[in-house]
């Protein structure tokens, strides 16, 4: 499929092109099936029930009266467009159905049939098309289907709607009816349950994680000489780091990783891993099932207790930055057993950020020689969270982070950056080989921007704070030319700067 | 017609208070069980309020997303608070008197909403993307709209109609004492497409009104980490866990 793929013309970000409309260019994108031994243990039926519709329709209806957002988002769209050129997807596709405005009515055709007074008396006598009224048939649900995971979450359509209408909130609500009548998405409910089964994402055990770790202690002495550490389980520490478990060893992220070790061992900190907590990254987001997010982040607050530590640190990944900010506190607050001083939780970044603020660290420059950088805001964190103690801080601190670490910084054009930045492409549980196809179209207006910095500012690297940005950039920098290897860590940066004090 | 006509108002203002009323209901009861604001959000209830008042003011969004957009919207709402301060003299007696010094202004208002109406109209036909969009219920809210204020226009321009016995006929309505309305067709369907209008509020886009007030996105103050933030749904949730 994504030997097919055509790239996308890469032009001036200035002067981007919408592209015309072409009806079904992505109709047969879609991600597999998940299979019963991925939904039963996540409590979702195996397969397709028979009465689907009906079900559908009913939990439609308790979504409706449980989300704000989505009862209100159903009724008030007017129709006006701001929104139809703001979609990654759309502008690196052309399909229509991946303007947000008609993905959403995807969904709201269906609320508007079975909730609306006008819908139902003229879906009853099949004239429901006049006010955009349609059936649940089979052809819709495989239509959400396919639609509904071709939406990152990113919330860019929601910066522009004049009535602040996200769309991550329709496609969550759809994914979670899809899982409550059978129809799941197997690379999202495979993960979760691989964390409800053994702790993280990837499915490692907590033997291999400390084997790991291990081997990651000994590289650090062999770069260094010095003895960084990066505990496990260590009751008592100070610190609980919660992380995404690609930080354990793909890369570029476990050279970030490696940057956070040394960022705890130069400020003298106390801190540790949790073998139970060994993931930041909550799947369960991306469906939009709210008992099993609130599962997932129960094993932080159970980790945090059980050592005894005093403050809860996440490291480098957007949508688990957005539910540990935005959302922890609901989920599995009150957490008053962490000292008040500190933010519950806070962010790595503001973490190194107030030690380089304070003199805590040392930086020189020239670890990074030779490198000209830019950052790729990553959505969640750019638009559904904050780094901080102002509005904003979560554009403000990894830049000023990155400038203490490299002779050069770039941004990227204005419109593809802070609350305007592009989706990776891969976000929002899309980061699956067998959506390669959309994931390299939706990456086109990040590559142009990129591409442009590179001709004009000679930039050599563009950074992250995001698991799957890191992720998929490494698989899609190569299709558009570039250098995989061109994206990096944030803290990968710190660690090649960091001077850490000599044992002489 | 008279009484048609009193019947009508009557039935659609009920329906009008009464639907938007019970929508409005409907959003307030409707818990958002998380914090969701599109960051950067402002940090305080009062900020995020002032967002709100932003939004409803000066489109502060659709400013960001389409400059030629913006103005069309602009227009065609200024034009139609404008022609709707105007229209207040109708409702009341004696008159206020900023309502009078603004009437010879809700003339422009009225050209306004309609060039406002019309770019709407010709945009949603001609962008192939806005096209795709837009589906019969869009065109006719628009097409509405226009009817009402060139009806409208056409009593001011054209052929006058006896405003004194309009005005009458309302303050009667108040009152529940039926008086007669003008004989006029044109008056006739001004009155009637404005009652089909009341009609329709409860049940269309046009609640996009009252619902800009309850999006989350916009009303929610960006404070997780300092406030807990817990729907009585999710509430109850964890007491039955614990």
């Amino acid at each position: 499929m994504a030997a097919d793929t055509k790239i996308p013309a890469m032009g001036d970000p200035a002067e981007r092109a919408i592209p015309c409309l072409q009806p079904d260019a992505m109709a047969q994108s879609k991600p597999y099936v998940a299979a019963p031994a991925h939904n039963e243990p996540l409590g979702f039926p195996g397969e397709l029930v028979p009465d689907w519709q009906e079900k559908g329709i009913a939990r439609m209806g308790e979504l409706l009266g449980k989300y704000k957002s989505l009862q209100v988002y159903m009724d008030i769209c007017v129709k006006c467009g701001a929104c139809t050129d703001k979609c990654h997807y759309f502008l690196g596709t052309g399909d229509p159905k991946n303007m947000p405005v008609a993905r959403q009515d995807l969904f709201r055709s269906v609320y508007r049939r079975y909730f609306t007074p006008v819908g139902k008396a003229l879906g009853a006598v099949g004239m429901g098309k006049l006010v955009g009224a349609r059936e649940f048939t089979k052809e819709v649900l495989d239509e959400w289907f396919n639609y509904f995971h071709q939406c990152s979450q990113c919330r860019r359509c929601s910066v522009f709607c004049p009535y602040g209408i996200d769309t991550a909130e329709v496609s969550m609500a759809a994914r979670d009816i899809m899982d409550n009548i059978g129809l799941g998405h197997k690379y999202a409910n495979e993960i979760i349950g691989k964390v409800h089964k053994i702790g993280n994402n990837l499915g490692l055990p907590g033997p291999a994680l400390i084997d790991n770790l291990e081997g990651l202690e000994e590289d650090l002495k062999d770069e260094t000489g010095q003895d960084i550490r990066m505990p496990v389980d260590q009751e008592g520490a100070e610190i609980l780091l919660v992380t995404p478990s690609a930080d354990f060893f793909a890369e570029p992220h476990v050279l970030g990783l490696m940057g956070y070790a040394k960022v705890f061992h130069a400020a003298g900190t106390s801190w540790t891993l949790s073998t139970k907590a060994t993931e930041a990254a909550n799947f369960a987001m991306f469906i939009g099932n709210y008992e099993q997010m609130q599962k997932i982040a129960m094993r932080i607050r159970e980790a945090a207790l059980e050592l005894g530590v005093k403050r809860i640190i996440f490291g480098e990944c957007g949508h688990a930055w957005r539910v540990a900010y935005s959302f922890l506190n609901t989920l599995i607050g009150p957490m008053d057993f962490l000292d008040p001083r500190y933010p519950k939780p806070q962010h790595i970044l503001e973490f190194t950020y107030d030690l380089i603020k304070r003199g805590g660290i040392k930086l020189d420059k020239s670890g990074n020689d030779g490198m000209v950088l830019t950052f790729h805001d990553s959505c969640n964190v750019a638009r559904a969270s904050r780094m901080g103690d102002f509005a904003g801080g979560q554009f403000v601190i990894p830049r000023e982070v990155i400038k203490a670490c490299v002779p050069k910084f770039v941004d990227m054009h204005a419109d593809t950056i802070g609350e305007k930045t592009f989706c990776c492409g891969g976000g929002g549980g899309l980061l699956t080989d067998e959506l390669m196809d959309v994931r390299i179209k939706g990456s086109a207006p990040r590559m142009e921007a990129l591409n442009d910095v590179v001709k004009r500012e000679g930039v050599t690297h563009m950074a992250a704070i995001c698991a799957i940005c890191k992720a998929q950039f490494t698989k899609v920098l190569p299709t558009y030319g570039f250098d995989r290897e061109m994206i990096v860590s944030v803290h990968q940066l710190v660690s090649n700067a960091i001077v850490l004090g000599n044992n002489d | 017609m008279t009484t048609f006509f009193a019947i009508l108002f009557y039935a659609a203002f009920a329906i009008l208070v009464v639907g938007v009323g019970l929508k409005v209901a409907q959003y307030a009861r409707t818990p958002a069980p998380l914090k969701i604001p599109t960051t950067p959000a402002p940090l305080t209830p009062a900020g995020a309020a002032f967002r709100v008042g932003r939004e409803v003011a000066l489109f502060e969004s659709l400013f960001k997303a389409n400059k030629p957009l913006w103005i069309f919207a602009m227009v065609f709402h200024l034009g139609l608070a404008l022609v709707v301060v105007r229209h207040l003299r109708y409702f009341i007696d004696p008159v206020w008197a900023p309502i009078v010094w603004l009437q010879p202004f809700g003339i422009y208002g009225g050209m306004a909403m309609l060039a406002g109406l019309a770019a709407l109209f010709v945009r949603r036909i001609v962008i192939q993307r806005i096209a795709y969009i837009s589906g019969p219920s869009d065109y006719l809210m628009l097409a509405l709209l226009l009817a009402i204020g060139a009806s409208g226009m056409m009593m001011k321009m054209v052929a006058h109609t006896d405003i004194v016995a309009v005005k009458s006929f309302f303050l009667g309505l108040m009152v529940f004492d039926i008086r007669a309305l003008p004989a006029d067709p044109i008056l006739a369907i001004h009155l009637f497409l404005v009652a089909l209008l009341m009609l329709v509020f409860p049940f269309s886009k046009l609640l996009h009104a009252p619902g800009v007030f309850f999006s989350p996105t916009r009303n929610q103050a960006d404070d997780p980490r300092e406030r807990r933030h817990l729907a009585p749904w999710a509430a109850q949730l964890e007491r039955e866990r614990n």
